[in-house]
């Protein structure tokens, strides 16, 4: 059950919405706050002020914040549950004043923590919500729930005709999901909705929502308190402190890296540069180069590549360069590589693990390095504590304070990449 | 009290003792030959008794419901309304047939007046009872997605809302079919009038005739309206099992 999935990049995979199949694909919108204040009546401080920020189609905005920062109503702006006071929330240009809100809402998907599913009609009919107040037929209705309850890994035969009570609190969630992704909209608002999971089932459901977002690439607004969540779950996190208030927004490296002042830092935590490691996999920094031997080469030869080598420590492989283990320096006293080895390659580390599920390999090993392998198996650099220490010691763009809120594409890239 | 014997008392004048002769009914006993004899007496009461259930339950549940769509549209009319209702429903029965006698005459349509009165706070309160209990994040998502209010009640709140509305509208028909034996004090017919026909009101086969008809149309009531809920609900049994 780790974090797999924990180091996602945006919109790097584009297979194919499978809503497209029926000719309703609308592409994702891209969403912008423009100085939002929402002001109560009779109350003093603004719930939401001046607010700001935009969010690319595609992307996954996470608002993220202490209880009482606006963080939700921030996100029921924009679907009109809540109408705004000042400044203005524009969809793909388009104010959201300029559309009446049931009509709005039925382009904006819509998913909470409580689900909300309407406990008197079946499964299939809670997903069919939204197409029937649009007027879809039955039969195209009817094949976008099968289609909808597939891709959120539940039976449609098993699942379309029960009745929400008669299902999980997993499953529950998921059929939630369904429902919000049903009219295929453009825009998806979520508040919450796996804070009512318990930790397993919630990391599941996680990594479940990313793969399903890596396929349908929607528009997300993602409301969390959870920073943890908001940094495995967001393309880019706006956070948010009391009065509504954007303290930073930022891609979840850059916010870890450069909290913009003290309220982030202390939000993120005192561990985030373990945090950071989540974000990462090992192909991500830059490696270590070992010296590689096989059993029979010519020390000379070996001795030679030790002087390029990062560590004094040459590396045994078969054939196929499959890492064996560590030589010890009797193997090299004569003229060929003899299999004496100081220690076994123990752990070994693979290109695409994540950094933090490595570097707790290596602590658990009680070594400092480790070799590391591509796809196949063959060895591919040496993964060492001094390596992710240097790592977390760089910059993964170029610093910039809290105030400097835009990012380019390019800074966002993994970092380290060599 | 002389109004009431006024009323009362040419009813009454029909002489029980002429209908059969049984030593029986001399002594007031429960006579199930007599009861043999003069069913038929009572079909007549027992239809009307069924018309004054329906029309003033059928009555009072249209004004309750467009009351309490109001009271739920527009909240400040809740109190009104309420306190209204409530006003009404503790008016005692009788006093009420007195009081519109001079208004509606004698006849149905007091009886029916006096009795849907007496429906309407049952079932207003129920209705709002059923609208106030469906989930607050039911109505959040239903909204989200872009239901009209009028799609909200229609679709999400109001069929959430039927247990409690079924369950008032059981309350009222039994307590109108209880009321409505008290329907002929006003004119209005019902089994009322065969109790009362009773020359010392203590004849025995008489009032158990009645009385058993009305708990056996109270019960046939309660079943119909207990199927139809059933009907109405079946997601309630599936979250039961």
């Amino acid at each position: 059950m780790n974090s797999s999935q924990s180091a996602h990049s945006p919109g790097q995979s584009a297979s194919p919405d499978p809503g497209s199949a029926d000719g309703s694909h609308e592409e994702a919108a891209s969403l912008e706050f423009r100085g939002v204040t929402k002001r109560y009546p009779g109350q003093g401080e603004a719930a939401i002020e001046d607010l700001s920020l935009r969010v690319e189609a595609g992307e996954i905005c996470v608002l993220v914040g202490p209880s009482g920062c606006g963080k939700t109503t921030a996100m029921r702006l924009v679907n009109r549950l809540i109408d705004l006071t000042e400044g203005d929330i524009l969809i793909d240009g388009t104010s959201v004043k300029d559309r009446s809100p049931a009509e709005l809402r039925r382009h904006i998907g819509y998913a909470i923590q409580q689900i909300g599913l309407f406990p008197h009609v079946s499964v299939g009919d809670n997903i069919g919500t939204v197409p029937r107040l649009l007027g879809w037929d039955k039969q195209r209705i009817s094949t976008r729930v099968d289609e909808l309850l597939e891709l959120v890994s539940l039976d449609p035969h098993d699942t379309r005709d029960r009745y929400p009570a008669q299902l999980s609190g997993g499953q529950r969630q998921r059929v939630g999901v369904a429902r919000a992704l049903a009219a295929d909209p453009p825009l998806l608002l979520m508040d919450e909705p796996f804070g009512a999971i318990d930790p397993i089932n919630r990391e599941r459901l996680q990594n479940e929502f990313l793969r399903l977002q890596a396929r349908i690439q929607k528009t997300v607004v993602f409301v969390t308190h959870d920073i943890d969540e908001a940094i495995k779950i967001g393309d880019r996190i706006a956070v948010l402190k009391k009065g509504g208030k954007l303290a930073q927004y930022a891609t979840p490296a850059e916010l870890l890296m450069y909290p913009a002042d003290h309220f982030v830092e202390d939000f993120v935590g005192a561990d985030r540069a373990l945090k950071r490691l989540a974000l990462q996999r090992v192909r991500d920094i830059d490696l270590w180069k070992a010296a590689e031997a096989r059993v029979g080469e010519d020390t000379r030869e070996v001795r030679r590549k030790l002087e390029d080598a990062d560590l004094t420590i040459p590396l045994l492989v078969d054939e196929q360069r499959r890492p064996i283990g560590w030589l010890s320096h009797r193997a090299l006293e004569g003229e060929r590589v003899e299999e004496k080895l100081r220690s076994p390659a123990e752990p070994i580390v693979e290109l695409d693990d994540i950094l933090r599920d490595a570097l707790s390999d290596l602590l658990s090993s009680e070594t400092r390095y480790a070799p590391v392998v591509d796809g196949d198996g063959h060895a591919a650099g040496v993964l060492s504590l001094e390596v992710i220490g240097r790592f977390l010691h760089t910059a993964p763009s170029e610093a910039r304070t809290g105030a400097d809120l835009v990012v380019d594409e390019e800074q966002e890239a993994s970092p380290a990449e060599p | 009290m002389n109004a009431l014997n006024a009323i009362v008392l040419p009813i009454a004048q029909t002489d029980i003792q002429g209908r059969s002769g049984d030593s029986c009914i001399a002594t007031n006993g429960f006579c199930p030959s007599w009861i043999a004899d003069n069913i038929g007496e009572y079909v007549n009461p027992f239809l009307e008794h069924i018309y004054l259930t329906v029309v003033s339950v059928g009555i009072g549940f249209a004004l309750a419901f467009a009351l309490a769509v109001l009271a739920h549209r527009v909240g400040w009319t809740f109190g009104p309304i309420s306190g209204a209702t409530q006003v009404l429903y503790t008016i005692p029965s009788i006093a009420a047939f007195f009081l519109l006698l001079p208004i509606t005459g004698r006849g149905n349509l007091t009886a029916i007046v006096a009795l849907v009165a007496y429906t309407l706070f049952i079932l207003f309160s129920n209705i709002m009872t059923g609208l106030g209990n469906v989930p607050d994040d039911v109505k959040d998502s239903a909204r989200g997605m872009g239901l009209t209010d009028r799609q909200l009640l229609w679709r999400v709140e109001l069929p959430l809302a039927m247990p409690e509305i079924l369950a008032g509208l059981r309350i009222a028909t039994t307590t109108t079919i209880g009321l409505a034996t008290l329907a002929f004090f006003a004119g209005g017919g019902g089994l009322g009038v065969e109790i009362a026909s009773g020359a010392d009101r203590v004849f025995k086969s008489n009032v158990a005739v009645v009385g058993a008809l009305a708990v056996l149309l109270a019960a046939v009531f309660d079943l119909l309206i207990l199927g139809f809920q059933r009907l109405l609900t079946p997601w309630r049994a599936a979250a039961r099992a």
